[in-house]
């Protein structure tokens, strides 16, 4: 195993810290990797998708699990993969699409890997009726601090803990999920337009249970009467009879095009509150006041940014910090005055999502709940933003919501307990399995993760 | 840990009473940070100035730290690095001597070169290796616009600082991509005590100022703040002013 010291970031670009960057490539390694990270611990990390510091770990190692990427078994009948936990999303689709089936839950990439997604229990499009990505893991092989594998599986305090346990309960090695089954690779799509915000939200309480999927794009700079006005796409798989002719022959294919990657040098500030004004008016312009059953590719209507390798590079030198909580439903109006806040105050985001979640999940650090969920993406340079953000926070805990920690950076670490109330839990559990603190990460230092009181 | 703006959770400040140091400290707690350790010479100041930051909130220790006894600084610094990582490291501890006393007495110009230059020497290179070690921080160095070029009337003060400068810039491109920060602050005519017995220079700036353009600095990685900015500009001017006319300007 080669082990070189790197400078790492997360999705964001923000607080780099220097790490020993360690790839097993076998079990044998993995153990052997976790036998020899030093004092300063270790933290398994997939394709670095995580916006924040959940997958640094400042003076130690880093396990890039990239290295174990094969795909071991598929049950094409009962609808299984097992997998190793370095396969991202993007292999699966382009070997389980042409058998017929998908994966059970994606998130806005498909550049996130099957450790990853468990670690963060990351959500979809269809969680309010499918639930977070941990949900459909049957099982899985999980390396911890003593050095031993074991084989976790659901309702089993262990597995509760290392579903969005962000890395820190041990490394995920393998998986077992459970697939959805697809009779093609297209989406039929609907898609709407809401005024503002009360209209949104009443479309998506409205119908959201009609679809599949689900979520909503809004404008955080339109103002005054148009606050939070949006744009809704929901869908489903299309059925292989909704399909013209001439897809119908091959309707299995997935080849999702690319664009050139994002210069690795660009200015800050282009992303302003007119270049983002013109860009969010422009994309309200265009979506159909109502259009339904249109056909769009799996990436189209999931993945459009993978369509621009290292996109987040337009942020510039400076990075940039998404922001996303949920509030319970009830605290509809927490959400209403955080968007009004959002847009009184211009924050140049032109990616802002809306969406409604399902039942909450049961990992201790599983960030959904039964309410609704708004992320944004601001530059980290906008004057005064943390200053905002912490604001936002008191909001947000004070509604008895949360922010997701795999895209948060910046939260004050007094706030986590109030927001996740199983985390005493979790330091317990934590403590007993790695009382040495084998896995720790910028995150788990930031937010006083590990500490028991 | 620092977060997405660059902030600190946890400070040491060398040189705990400088009036620069500790509006920075009250403008990071304000912010974020939780532990700040003041090193210093023992003394009442001391207190007095970790009590005043205490008043905000954070968790404050005292430690005893001498910047002319080099010998030390291993040991003191170790203890502070040893309880719990440091996010940030202001170097701020410094003398201005008395230029026309320094001019007749050698060996107090010596204190100020050995307290500014040599003293900071072995503590920059001290935290920048436990710094290294934890594989973050930044580690923030009040340098002067003194030290820019040298003047008649406080050469001996400049010229420590211009020592300390490149120091501080070497060291940042010697820890670059190891996760270390090293930030060189220049600020001009700053108003504090130790500067109260000379007339104001033009483009004088505050304590406060200064520790807004740290934090500033900090969110966006900086390797060089100037304080105000203008100096920059002003500064990149006087550089190329030949040495005659130099000599004459009324600075």
């Amino acid at each position: 195993m080669s082990a070189e010291t790197v400078s790492v970031t997360g999705w964001g670009r923000t607080a780099p810290s220097a790490a020993r960057l360690v790839r097993p490539r076998s079990y044998a390694e993995a153990r052997a990797a976790v036998r020899e990270c030093g004092v300063r611990g270790a933290i398994p990390r997939g394709l670095g998708r995580a916006y924040g510091d959940a997958a640094q770990n400042a003076g130690g190692t880093v396990f890039d699990m990239t290295g174990l990427d094969r795909i071991r078994t598929i049950d094409a009948d009962a609808g299984t993969v097992r997998c190793d936990a370095g396969v991202s999303l993007h292999r699966l689709m382009e070997v389980l699409l042409p058998l017929g089936w998908f994966v059970p839950v994606t998130p806005g990439t498909r550049q996130v890997t099957v450790g990853g997604a468990i670690g963060a229990d990351i959500h979809g499009k269809n969680h309010h009726v499918s639930g977070s990505f941990s949900r459909h893991v049957t099982s899985l092989d999980l390396l911890t601090a003593d050095g031993s594998v074991r084989t976790v599986t659901p309702g089993t305090p262990l597995f509760d803990a290392t579903a969005g346990g962000m890395g820190l309960t041990g490394v995920i090695l393998a998986a077992t999920l459970r697939l959805l089954p697809v009779e093609a690779s297209l989406m039929s799509v609907d898609t709407e337009r809401a005024g503002d915000l009360d209209d949104l939200m009443a479309r998506l309480t409205a119908t959201d249970h009609r679809y599949r999927y689900s979520v909503a794009w809004i404008d955080l700079l339109a103002r005054g009467a148009a606050t939070g006005r949006a744009v809704l796409t929901r869908g489903d798989h299309a059925p292989l009879d909704a399909l013209p002719a001439r897809a119908r022959r091959n309707p299995l294919t997935f080849r999702p095009s690319r664009l050139p990657a994002a210069p690795s040098l660009l200015p800050e500030g282009l992303l302003n509150r007119r270049t983002v004004g013109l860009f969010n008016e422009f994309w309200y312009r265009k979506a159909p006041r109502a259009r339904a059953g249109e056909l769009q590719t799996i990436s189209a209507f999931f993945h459009p940014l993978d369509g621009v390798p290292h996109w987040n590079r337009i942020y510039g030198r400076g990075g940039f910090v998404q922001y996303q909580f949920a509030v319970r439903h009830g605290q509809e109006d927490a959400l209403r005055r955080i968007v009004h806040r959002v847009s009184e105050r211009r924050c140049p985001s032109f990616l802002a999502v809306l969406k409604r979640f399902g039942e909450a999940d049961p990992g201790w650090l599983s960030f959904p709940l039964p309410g609704w969920t708004l992320a944004l993406d601001i530059p980290a340079g906008l004057p005064g933003l943390g200053t905002f953000l912490d604001e936002l926070d008191e909001e947000v805990a004070a509604a008895d919501g949360r922010v997701y920690l795999a895209k948060d950076s910046r939260l004050r670490p007094d706030l986590l307990a109030a927001m996740y109330p199983r985390l005493a839990d979790f330091r317990a559990l934590r403590a007993e399995l790695d009382p040495r603190g084998v896995f720790v990460s910028d995150l788990a230092r930031r937010l006083n993760l590990q500490e028991l009181s | 840990m620092k977060d997405a703006f660059g902030l600190p959770q946890s400070l040491l400040v060398l040189g705990g009473t400088s009036e620069i140091a500790l509006a920075t400290a009250r403008r990071l707690i304000i912010r974020r940070t939780r532990t700040v350790w003041l090193a210093g010479r023992p003394s009442l100041a001391l207190e007095q100035a970790a009590e005043g930051l205490r008043d905000l909130g954070a968790d404050v220790h005292t430690v005893a730290f001498d910047a002319l006894d080099p010998d030390s600084h291993e040991a003191v610094l170790g203890k502070v690095f040893a309880e719990g990582d440091i996010d940030m490291v202001l170097l701020a501890f410094g003398i201005l001597g008395d230029q026309a006393r320094d001019e007749r007495e050698p060996l107090s110009a010596v204190r100020v070169a050995q307290t500014n230059y040599t003293g900071a020497v072995s503590a920059g290179l001290v935290s920048a290796r436990a710094l290294q070690t934890q594989g973050h921080g930044s580690l923030v160095v009040l340098s002067s616009v003194a030290g820019e070029r040298a003047r008649r009337s406080n050469f001996i003060y400049g010229s420590s600082k211009a020592g300390l400068d490149t120091f501080a810039q070497g060291l940042g491109d010697a820890l670059y991509g190891t996760g270390v920060h090293v930030m060189v602050v220049r600020p001009g005519f700053v108003r504090t005590r130790m500067t109260s017995a000379l007339p104001e220079a033009p483009l004088a700036t505050t304590p406060e100022a200064v520790a807004t353009a740290v934090e500033l600095g900090l969110r966006r990685r900086s390797e060089t703040v100037w304080v105000p900015g203008a100096l920059r500009v002003v500064m990149t001017a006087l550089r190329h002013v030949p040495r005659a006319v130099f000599r004459r300007l009324p600075i």
